[in-house]
This record gives structure tokens, C-alpha cells and sequence, in this order.
């Protein structure tokens, strides 16, 4: 591997540290690589290279400064990462993919920024997604279209499009999306790359524009499960500032994988209902060739039943479209963002505020979620739903009782062409259908790369843990790339 | 259960969005078969099932009332879309 924008983040780090290269130098071949690939793709709503040149500068005066007293670096240091633009990055405009913030500047850090930077990590920019993290294809973006690197007539997957595609396309080494229906994971499966999305609670959310608070968690994407430990690790952990982040201690992931994981006695949880009609059948091989792998380095295979699992689609978006609503709420035009037809007072400011403001889809929730909490029908919708998501967690529970982990798909096919979907909104919201349980239930999943389809598209395995436990997640990843070379194929940005 | 466009006019009032025709139109259809499917829910039993609204169990957290410097009132309102000073600024809202 010759080019530097190709380096895994754990590599990228131990050639920092050991001053072979600079984050100067890697940074400049990240941002030559965005200069070509950007037409392309379209990952980034702004790239920040000046700010990354003077981030890039201060890590290697810090690392120039490794072994001696004063010494401060960490494994992030002059690592170039990008963000959603869902993150409030100080003095960096950020959107969140919506008209009606689109001349937003944050004046604050969001808790994971402030980690990052901490930490020497390089931002390169902010990505594309779908407008307040509403979708599955990154076709609801307001700002762009950004397209599959793998095959240019395919979506990304969503919402954190962007957040895929960058790691994808080599035009940096990480990168940071939000994750409420499988907006992490149905990205990195599409792209062919690591994403987790931790448990709820355990990365903070202060600064994270809200999409579903109670689903809503922040996680990282890198081209391996190793370099997604090591950005996870430094973000983790309580934030005085989220009252809703879990005060457990974050072990030193990428240490406690080491360089020799290992799944003997390992118990792996295949639900039935993840493999049913409807699943893309070189999806299907690739996944459960995976399982056989794993089962060939010492793991025990259990078949395990998430019974409820039809019911997720449908109680998630009564309980994230509820959330939404009242989440959205703010966008008023009176604070901050688009603001419109003050001259017919203040009913009308709102009402044209948010009319011009927002993009159809992010409407669509809005209105759905206003009716399903409105009078009336609260009972029927809301309060049936939240009873069913007890049912959901429940099944979990049961499931985790017979196993460590759960392996299933992370989508019942790979990527879709751009288009496709636009027309029907339910048929969109059922990309998210293998994804979906795990946030309804609070629990850690992550997807990585586990083969091609025929059209040579990525196929990704998703891993499901008990709660807290992402360190199994990652050291059963970590196993199985260890044991393939799917994580070292590469996207070639053809039509 | 199907919805009329008075319906959706309704609930376009709650959310504060003024609407076009041609949306009420669509949202009417796009809404009528979403619930269409979330009706699936009926198919259960929940009777005796406590609701989740959150995930994780925690009571309200309390911190110590200490002074701080709390947000800066410039910065607080340089996003503000009319400002003046330290205040922001709004249609008349007493007729």
C-alpha cells in the first residue's frame, strides 16, 4: 500500500508516532484525494482544509514531542477524520443537510468535537447526510446528492451517507455519524466499511442536532474494525453535559482486541426472523458464509428467535416521528435559522418558517408524528407503540440469555440505484428493517464488510451485544477480518 | 382508518406548517397508507405490557447549584435572525 489516504487508522498512527510520515503529509494526500474523488462522490458539504492544515501542524508539533515529559499525544493525534454535519463544530457552518440551518454557525463545540480535538484528531470537514438525519439513501439531503463509490448510480445508504462514502472513497481515515434506525450501520454496509453504533447513552449527545432522543447515538466509521475501536475509545464515556450518557467506565477497546482476538467459545446468536423471504440471496450466502467462518475460529452457533421483529419497522416510526416532531419544534425561525414571512405576524412567521425551511420527507415525519400524539390518537399509536417496544427489548433479553452476540444481515439487499426509492416513502423506511430493533431496544450493533454481490457491490454482516458490551462487538469483528481480506478491497468510483 | 384532507389541514395547524394544496393532497395519501401499516400494531396484545419510553433506567439527575459563568449573551445570539442588542426580535405578537 503506497498511497497514504489508503492507511488504516491504526497504521496511520503507529507511522505517525514513529515520525515515518506527518499528519501534514497525510493530510495534504487526504485532501488531494477529495480534490479528484469530490466530483465524484460528493461526501463533504464544506471541506475545513485550513483548519486541517493548522490541526495537522499542532499533532506533529505534539508529536515531534513524543517521549519526553511533556508529551501528549494519543492514537488520534494527526489522524484526519470528517464529521456528519449533524455535530456543532465551533465556527464551522452546520446544516444538518436543511435549508433552514444553512447559514447555521455553531458557537459551541459538541462534546465528541471537543473529545476530537483534544484528542489531535484533524477534521477535514463536514458531510453530507440525509436533512435531519431523516432517511436511508442520502437522497434526502437538501444541500447534494452524494453517490456510492462502489458503483455511482447506487446510493450511499443513510443517513449518514456522507460519513460512509469519505471512508470509502479514501478521502479520510474516519469518520463520525448518528445512528436512530441503522443511519450508521445501512451506510457502512453499502459502502463496505466498519461502522458501530453503540449502545444508547454510551457516546454524549450535547451538540448532536436531535433527531429521536431516545434513539439517537453518536458512532464512528474507519476502513477497519480496529480503527473504529480506537475513535470509539476516544469519544466514549459520561458527559456532564448529557444528562441521558451512561457514567460506566470505557475499557481501552483497541487494546483489549489486541493483535490476536479470538471468538473461541463464543456463543453467536442467528435469529430466524433475519433470514426470511425477501433476503437478497448473495446477501444471504455472503452473511451465513461469515457465520461459518467465525464457527471455523471456535465460535458456537445458536439459533436464537426475536419474535416481534415484524412489528419494529412500524413502532419505530411511531415513536422517532413522535420524537421528531417535538424535537423540530424549535425550528421557528425566531433563534436561529430560516426565518419568513414576519410581515403577516408571528403564526405566519412560523408557518412559512418552517414550510420553506424544510424538505419534504422531514415534513412527512413531522406531520406523522403530530398525529400520532394529537388527540385522540395517542392511545391507538404512541402508547401502543412504546408497549411494543418493551415486547422488542424483551426478545433481546430472551436472545441474550442463549448468546454473547447476534449475527444477522445489516440490509436485506445491497445498495439501491438513486431514484428508486424516492416515490414511496414506506418502501424506503423498510431498508432500515434489519437495523431498526436495535435502537428500539438500546442495544450496540455494528456492520462490516463480509463479502460482494454480483453487481460487485458490498454485503454487510451485522453484529448485534448485550448492552455495554461494544468490546465483544469489536473483538468478534476483529476476528473475522483478521481472518478475510473484504475490509482491504477498495472502492473504484466507476459508473 | 383512512384520512381526509381536513384531517391533514388539522394536524398542519399543530405543527406549524403552512402547507401547500398540492402537499395536502400528497400527505393525505403518503400518511393514510403509513398508518395503513403501523395498524399492524393492533395485532397484539399489550394490555399488560408497561411502555418503554427510554431505554435506560435513570432517575432525574441533580448536580450542585453552584454559580457558573453560564453562555455568553453575544454569542447566544449571533445565529439570531433579528436581533437587537441582547434581544431577539419578533413580529408583534398583541393585536
Amino acid at each position: 500500500m503506497s498511497r497514504l489516504d489508503e492507511l488504516s487508522i491504526e497504521e496511520a498512527s503507529r507511522r505517525l508516532a514513529s515520525r515515518e510520515i506527518s499528519s501534514r503529509e497525510l493530510t495534504e494526500a487526504c485532501l488531494a484525494r477529495i480534490e479528484v474523488t469530490e466530483p465524484k462522490v460528493g461526501s463533504f458539504l464544506e471541506v475545513t482544509a485550513q483548519l486541517a492544515r493548522q490541526q495537522a501542524d499542532d499533532a506533529d508539533r505534539r508529536l515531534a514531542a513524543t517521549g519526553t515529559r511533556t508529551s501528549d499525544t494519543t492514537a488520534l493525534t494527526g489522524i484526519p477524520i470528517a464529521l456528519k454535519d449533524i455535530f456543532l463544530t465551533k465556527d464551522v457552518r452546520t446544516t444538518c443537510a436543511s435549508r433552514i440551518l444553512e447559514n447555521f454557525i455553531p458557537t459551541f463545540d459538541a462534546t465528541v468535537v471537543a473529545r476530537l480535538r483534544r484528542a489531535g484528531a484533524v477534521l477535514l470537514g463536514k458531510l453530507n447526510m440525509d436533512e435531519f438525519a431523516m432517511g436511508s439513501s442520502c437522497e434526502n439531503s437538501a444541500m447534494q446528492l452524494t453517490r456510492n463509490p462502489w458503483k455511482l448510480d447506487r446510493v450511499p445508504g443513510g443517513s449518514s451517507g456522507g460519513s460512509a462514502t469519505c471512508v470509502a472513497a479514501h478521502q479520510a481515515l474516519g469518520s463520525f455519524g448518528t445512528d436512530t434506525g441503522g443511519s450508521i450501520r445501512l451506510p457502512a454496509a453499502f459502502c463496505g466499511v466498519a461502522g458501530i453504533k453503540p449502545t444508547y447513552g454510551r457516546v454524549s449527545r450535547y451538540g448532536v442536532i436531535a433527531f429521536a432522543s431516545s434513539l439517537d447515538q453518536v458512532g464512528p466509521m474507519a476502513s477497519t474494525t480496529r480503527g473504529a475501536a480506537l475513535l470509539l475509545q476516544t469519544v466514549a464515556g459520561k458527559d456532564p453535559l448529557d444528562s441521558t450518557s451512561i457514567d460506566a467506565p470505557v475499557p481501552d477497546y483497541a487494546g483489549a482486541i489486541g493483535t490476536a482476538p479470538t471468538v473461541k467459545g463464543l456463543r453467536i446468536g442467528i435469529p430466524r426472523e433475519y433470514f426470511v423471504e425477501g433476503l437478497d440471496a448473495d446477501v444471504e450466502a455472503a452473511v451465513r458464509a461469515a457465520i461459518g467462518k467465525l464457527q471455523d475460529l471456535g465460535a458456537t452457533i445458536v439459533e436464537v428467535t426475536l419474535p416481534h421483529t415484524e412489528y419494529a419497522v412500524a413502532t419505530y416510526y411511531i415513536v422517532a416521528t413522535a420524537e421528531a416532531s417535538s424535537n423540530l419544534g424549535r425550528y421557528d425561525g425566531v433563534r436561529y435559522g430560516r426565518r419568513r414571512g414576519e410581515e403577516q405576524g408571528l403564526r405566519d412567521m412560523y408557518g412559512e418558517s418552517r414550510e420553506q425551511g424544510f424538505g419534504a420527507e422531514v415534513k412527512r415525519r413531522i406531520m406523522l408524528g403530530t398525529y400520532v400524539l394529537s388527540a385522540g390518537y395517542y392511545d391507538a399509536y404512541y402508547s401502543k407503540a412504546m408497549r411494543v417496544r418493551t415486547l422488542i427489548r424483551r426478545d433481546f433479553e430472551q436472545a441474550f440469555e442463549r448468546c454473547d452476540v447476534i449475527a444477522t444481515p445489516t440490509a436485506p439487499a445491497t445498495a439501491f440505484e438513486i431514484g428508486s426509492r424516492t416515490d414511496d416513502p414506506l418502501k424506503m423506511y423498510l431498508s432500515d428493517i434489519l437495523t431498526i430493533s436495535v435502537n428500539l431496544a438500546g442495544l450496540p450493533g455494528m456492520s462490516i464488510p463480509c463479502g460482494l454481490d454480483s453487481a460487485g457491490l458490498p454485503i454487510g454482516l451485522q453484529l448485534i451485544g448485550k448492552p455495554l458490551d461494544e468490546l465483544t462487538l469489536l473483538r468478534t469483528a476483529a476476528a473475522y477480518e483478521d481472518s478475510c481480506h473484504w475490509h482491504r478491497v477498495s472502492a473504484e468510483l466507476k459508473p | 382508518m383512512p384520512l381526509d384532507e381536513n384531517e391533514i389541514r388539522r394536524v398542519a395547524v399543530l405543527a406549524r406548517l403552512h402547507l401547500g394544496e398540492d402537499e395536502v393532497a400528497r400527505l393525505t395519501g403518503d400518511l393514510g397508507r403509513i398508518l395503513g401499516f403501523v395498524g399492524k400494531l393492533a395485532e397484539l396484545d399489550t394490555s399488560d405490557i408497561e411502555p418503554t419510553s427510554h431505554v435506560v433506567a435513570m432517575s432525574t439527575p441533580y448536580r450542585e447549584d453552584e454559580v457558573t459563568t453560564g453562555g455568553d449573551p453575544d454569542s447566544a445570539i449571533t445565529n439570531a435572525p433579528r436581533r437587537d442588542g441582547h434581544y431577539f426580535v419578533v413580529p408583534r405578537i398583541i393585536e
